[in-house]
């Protein structure tokens, strides 16, 4: 059985004030997304990921197809019991502290106070916030409350977790304690329904991605095997001189120094990186890190419908 | 009923830390003591003052709680986005609606309750000052038991308004349904003249367009005895028990469509 499964989930939203007509925000998606596993669900702006989000806890009702959580309907209150979930750039009354809105909402999963106490201290811990836990809501940064967004998501110990953009608008300390959170999630086996229109998130955290473009699924699968086109290489090297840099024919995209002596170094995708690492480890250099560059979720997406639609019209 | 406990609780306490209450309970309490300045300008006259002024503030400033409040709790939060964690956690959205109300409810007690308390202060004031011959010429005493009818009038009468905001707030902005609110306070006090206009105008569309008005709209003047407690007339336990059962209908209708609109709207 699917943890969570969308079954040619269609929603239209109608827009428009006199004559109102319907807009597609997703057409026929269905996806099976297995016990245990992290799936990516990726797509730029507007292509329907938040939507998918908000049919899963019915803060939506599909247009058409269905949505089943843990083989329950998705607004099964039982179900939600066993399921958390982070809105995108969640906001939360103001007038409470990230501790008492914890407690809230732990006793509305029914735990007793002290229990519900417990979790939210332990919680707020884990996102980095124990000692902010008692400054109320409308004091706290966009970063807090992603963090007191991702507890709350967290309180129930729950089987499957939806995240809607939880990395977004955190700083690099945020992003780092909510990266090792969710990494822990993964470790211990719950389902998580990660929402991102960053791939970098997606590559560090998925055991699986799925994407999402103009309402309808593009892709599905591990992120190797998509079919990403790499664009060049990113080569960071320490110890290099301005000759050595000088010396790599043709000349390199760009290249950027820091302050600290390292160098990154861009290649394109026709520059096999092996022959210049050679070259400057040979002239003392030392190499830090080599990443493929690939093609942007954007340009991904744009190939992919295009081919997709020009495929359509050959056929038609 | 445990959920709805718990949301009633937390809707109670974030009005209790709002700033609402921190504003308008202060304004009423001043327009009761200015009601005692201005009653002393008047001979004789200054416990009906106080009395008349002091229900109308305790009315006007339970209005626009219930409706800042009764708008800000669910279209705020709509508006807001808060309400999308509520709602993903083990809550029907009825039962959100319930714990609001009740949330509501017990804020409007406490408002009206503390303003009842100011005003049997400031006129046991006024009847400790004055003298005894100037006391037998009142009507009524002037700590006079009947003034909680008019207290729980009011608060019946708000809570009729609070169940009226939330179901605007149910379906349209939070501006939008305050103004709404406010409408149907203002035409409900003028029920009655809706359905005698046809004797002012004659019959025709107008006519007839506010006859069905006036059995649509709540009739909201009989919760008003603000006169009749001022001038010793008798409020009758049987005209409070009517009246309260007509109140509490039309916040059940008001809550029954709130609950069956937010069930099954789209949160965008």
């Amino acid at each position: 059985m699917a943890a969570v499964r969308l079954l040619a989930l269609t929603k239209d939203f109608d827009i428009g004030f006199w004559r109102r007509r319907p807009v597609a925000a997703l057409q026929g998606v269905t996806l099976d997304v297995a016990p245990g596993e992290v799936l990516g669900y990726l797509g730029p702006n507007g292509a329907g990921k938040t939507t998918t989000m908000k049919l899963l806890v019915q803060l939506l009702f599909p247009t058409s197809g269905s949505v089943e959580v843990l083989g329950r309907p998705a607004g099964d209150v039982a179900v939600r019991r066993r399921v958390g979930f982070l809105p995108e750039a969640p906001a939360f009354g103001d007038n409470l502290s990230a501790e008492e809105l914890l407690i809230h909402y732990g006793r509305l999963f029914g735990f007793a106070a002290p229990d519900a106490r417990r979790r939210a201290a332990r919680l707020l811990d884990r996102v980095g916030l124990d000692a902010e836990r008692r400054r109320p809501l409308r004091r706290c940064s966009r970063g807090m409350r992603q963090r007191v967004g991702v507890a709350q998501a967290l309180l129930n110990d729950p089987e499957v977790v939806l995240l809607d953009e939880p990395l977004a608008g955190l700083d690099a300390l945020g992003r780092r304690a909510v990266r090792s959170l969710l990494l822990s999630l993964r470790e211990e086996g719950r389902t998580v329904l990660l929402s991102s229109h960053i791939l970098s998130d997606a590559e560090a955290l998925c055991s699986r991605i799925a994407i999402l473009a103009r309402g309808r699924l593009a892709a599905a699968g591990r992120l190797a095997d998509l079919g990403l086109e790499v664009r060049g290489w990113e080569l960071v090297v320490a110890g290099v001189t301005p000759a050595q840099v000088a010396a790599i024919e043709p000349a390199p995209e760009r290249v950027t120094r820091a302050d600290d002596g390292r160098c990154v170094i861009a290649l394109p995708r026709s520059r096999p990186p092996e022959p210049i690492l050679a070259e400057l480890i040979r002239g003392g250099a030392r190499i830090l890190a080599l990443a493929p560059q690939h093609e942007t979720l954007e340009e991904f997406f744009v190939r992919t419908v295009a081919g997709r639609e020009a495929e359509r019209e050959a056929a038609g | 009923m445990r959920v709805i406990t718990q949301l009633a609780w937390h809707a109670f306490r974030d009005a209790a830390r709002g700033r609402v209450l921190y504003v308008l309970v202060p304004f009423a309490v001043l327009l009761i003591g200015a009601a005692w300045l201005s009653g002393q300008l008047t001979a004789g006259q200054e416990v009906k003052i106080v009395k008349d002024l002091g229900l109308t503030a305790a009315a006007l400033c339970g209005l626009f709680t219930a409706v800042v409040l009764g708008v800000g709790l669910l279209a705020g939060e709509v508006e807001r986005r808060s309400v999308y964690t509520l709602l993903a956690k083990p809550v029907r959205r009825h039962e959100v609606v319930l714990g609001k109300y009740a949330g509501l409810v017990l804020a409007l007690v406490v408002n009206v309750g503390v303003l009842a308390i100011v005003l049997y202060g400031v006129l046991a004031f006024v009847a400790a000052t004055e003298s005894a011959e100037a006391r037998r010429g009142w009507e009524t005493p002037a700590v006079d038991p009947a003034l909680l009818k008019a207290c729980f009038l009011i608060l019946v009468q708000l809570m009729v308004v609070a169940a009226a905001a939330l179901f605007f707030a149910t379906f349209s902005s939070p501006a939008l349904a305050a103004a709404m609110t406010l409408g149907l306070y203002v035409a409900g006090h003028f029920n009655a003249d809706l359905q005698t206009l046809e004797e002012i105008v004659g019959p025709g569309l107008t006519a007839s367009l506010a006859t069905g008005l006036s059995f649509v709209l709540p009739n909201l003047a009989p919760f008003n005895v603000t006169a009749e407690v001022v001038h010793a007339q008798p409020v009758p336990p049987g005209y409070v028990a009517l009246t309260t059962a007509t109140g509490l209908v039309y916040a059940a209708l008001f809550l029954g469509g709130a609950m069956l609109v937010f069930s099954r709207r789209d949160l965008t």
